[in-house]
């Protein structure tokens, strides 16, 4: 192992070219710079345009939105229908992973395709076949369509997170549970459950990272009603409050890279994120 | 050991009972596990994408705008209008380019990653990668739009620079210019590349991994410049990579309906196509068809990738 890692690193050091590095600083400035600058005109002073670089700065705005309640509105409303579609994919999400994992049989890969279609097919082709069966079946835009919508594209995340773990835990801890007497539900509670702690929080936040900052398949789920992401689309399509958007952006950022840095943290130990491709 | 076994067995609960059932008779317990997920899946979203595929072989009365529930192809004749496959060619072809650009600049950032970098540094730059990838989509979207509008920071570094001529030169192009960049199919581009450049990285990365250190060290031995090393090695190796990540590259631009509508001019792609026609039209059968397009265009491009061995990088 260890001679195989300093091979490596030999064969390392000759070909990390100038050109190579300078292209991968570019690309990853080319991928972080436009957040850095959000950051940047959420203070500024001017109103009416993108000017750069600003005339001045001000932390004003931060106060302007905190006084706003159509955004606190909007906010509530993402962290409802997030928490609860988190909550809806984690079960549904499990108990896939657990019937895939502990089971072959017909069918199976047809289930696992299933899982990932909601979010291997482009996001419009969920949200407009919604739209098209609650019209078919008469069911009028309500808070629980918009969470329909979310929980579809969620499961795949918790499903990825917890089979990756049930891939490596062993079988025969589940056997030796039931050896010394426990029943199912007590392995699972027991036994199972502290084993996937940790992937079942790293899904729940990816989904509910995911749920939170949805807005193509919201648009045709939600009639009325707006999240949070709904809101800064109509900002986006007809700009009339610029720092105020300028100030949600941010926020936005916030709290979507938050829980992905934390499932990163609990996740990193010989796996990758799972979902990575959402 | 005695002591345990002179120990009363516990009561046996229904929950208990329950689990005994349920070790018993496996196919019960499969049941009880698959059957929410099935439901949920395979009948309400399963169902609904069907129920909108059949609806593309419906018409719509062109005087009333009642949808005629009767099996036809006329709708799909539709499809084939100028204007629609005008629709559809724009959109492939941006599709492409945003491809082509988007594995050109990923694949040096995924060869570092998989080739060079060790412990820290590979942890921190995966993080850089994910990071965007999983940040919300729409203010990345805005901040493009703060970036290329005309008096935004594009503008302000080519003054800078005294190339102003430059960009004009370049917004003066037909076709793809505009009256600023984010006005115009460059502006588009560039945001689609931005957008979808980390399910590039991530692919081209994953193949690249598999690639042992002792395969370029006997690529050297055997007399080969580094060149020859990346062009006879690595290139090949990663080519499955760069397949995969073009999976996601093509259908997301193909389905994304939000960043020409914010970025970009007036004439559409098809995600735009489907939610006019579904929404201010009232024209779902049409609708219906052009998201037909997309899926077909993906199947083929999937069966192509696959014979190109691309789902062993995923």
């Amino acid at each position: 192992m260890r001679s195989r890692r300093k091979a490596r690193a030999a064969a390392e050091k000759k070909p990390a070219a100038l050109t190579l590095r300078l292209a991968v600083i570019a690309g990853l400035a080319f991928l972080h710079i436009p957040l850095l600058l959000i950051l940047l005109y959420a203070f500024t002073t001017e109103e009416k345009s993108y000017q750069f670089p600003p005339p001045g700065l001000t932390a004003k705005w931060f106060a302007a939105v905190w006084e706003r309640p159509d955004i606190w509105q909007a906010v509530g409303l993402s962290l409802k229908v997030a928490a609860i579609s988190t909550v809806v994919a984690l079960v549904l999400g499990t108990l896939a992973s657990a019937a895939l994992w502990r089971f072959n049989f017909f069918g199976r890969e047809s289930v696992s395709l299933l899982l990932v279609l909601p979010i291997a097919l482009p996001g419009i082709i969920t949200g407009i076949s919604l739209r098209s069966a609650f019209s078919l079946a008469e069911i009028p835009f309500s808070f629980w369509t918009i969470v329909l919508g979310h929980a579809t594209f969620c499961v795949v995340v918790v499903y990825n997170n917890v089979i990756a773990r049930f891939r490596r835990t062993s079988g025969s801890m589940l056997e030796a549970s039931m050896d010394l007497g426990a029943d199912g539900f007590q392995t699972f509670r027991h036994v199972l459950l502290p084993n996937i702690a940790t992937a079942l929080l790293a899904g729940g936040m990816l989904a509910f990272a995911l749920s939170f900052d949805e807005v193509i398949v919201t648009t045709f789920t939600a009639g009325q009603q707006s999240t949070l992401p709904i809101w800064m689309l109509n900002e986006l399509v007809r700009p009339r409050q610029r720092p105020v958007t300028n100030v949600v952006a941010v926020f936005i950022i916030a709290v979507t890279s938050l829980p992905i840095l934390g499932a990163y943290y609990l996740t990193r130990r010989g796996e990758h994120i799972a979902g990575g491709s959402r | 050991m005695t002591a345990l076994a002179l120990e009363p067995m516990p009561r046996t609960s229904p929950l208990r009972r329950l689990s005994g059932v349920l070790y018993r008779h496996p196919h019960l317990l499969l049941l009880a596990l698959l059957g929410p997920p099935i439901l949920w899946l395979g009948v309400v979203y399963l169902g609904s994408l069907i129920a909108l595929l059949l609806q593309s072989f419906f018409s719509i009365d062109e005087f009333s705008g009642v949808v005629n529930r009767e099996f036809t192809l006329r709708t799909y004749g539709e499809l084939a209008h100028p204007a629609n496959l005008d629709i559809i060619g724009r959109t492939v072809m941006m599709a492409a380019a945003v491809t082509i650009a988007a594995a050109a600049i990923a694949f040096p950032i995924a060869r570092y990653m998989a080739l060079h970098a060790t412990g820290r540094t590979k942890a921190v730059l995966y993080l850089l990668v994910m990071l965007p990838l999983w940040s919300s989509y729409l203010v990345r979207v805005y901040a493009w739009k703060l970036i290329l509008a005309k008096e935004g920071i594009v503008t302000w570094v080519f003054d800078q620079l005294g190339l102003a001529w430059l960009l004009d030169g370049i917004l003066a192009i037909p076709v793809i210019g505009g009256p600023s960049l984010s006005i115009s199919y460059i502006g588009t581009f560039i945001v689609f590349v931005y957008i979808w450049l980390p399910f590039m990285i991530l692919p081209i990365q994953a193949a690249l991994e598999r690639v042992p250190a002792s395969l370029l060290e006997a690529s050297a031995d055997l007399g080969a410049k580094p060149r020859q090393t990346f062009r006879k090695v690595i290139l090949p190796l990663a080519f499955p990579g760069v397949v995969a990540g073009s999976i996601f590259t093509f259908s997301l631009t193909l389905g994304d309906y939000i960043i020409p509508q914010i970025i970009g001019q007036s004439r559409i792609f098809i995600g735009q196509a489907v939610f006019i026609h579904q929404g201010t039209a009232g024209n779902i059968p049409l609708a219906a068809a052009f998201t037909v397009v997309p899926i077909v265009i993906m199947a083929i491009y999937l069966f192509g990738a696959k014979k190109l061995g691309a789902f062993d990088a995923l």
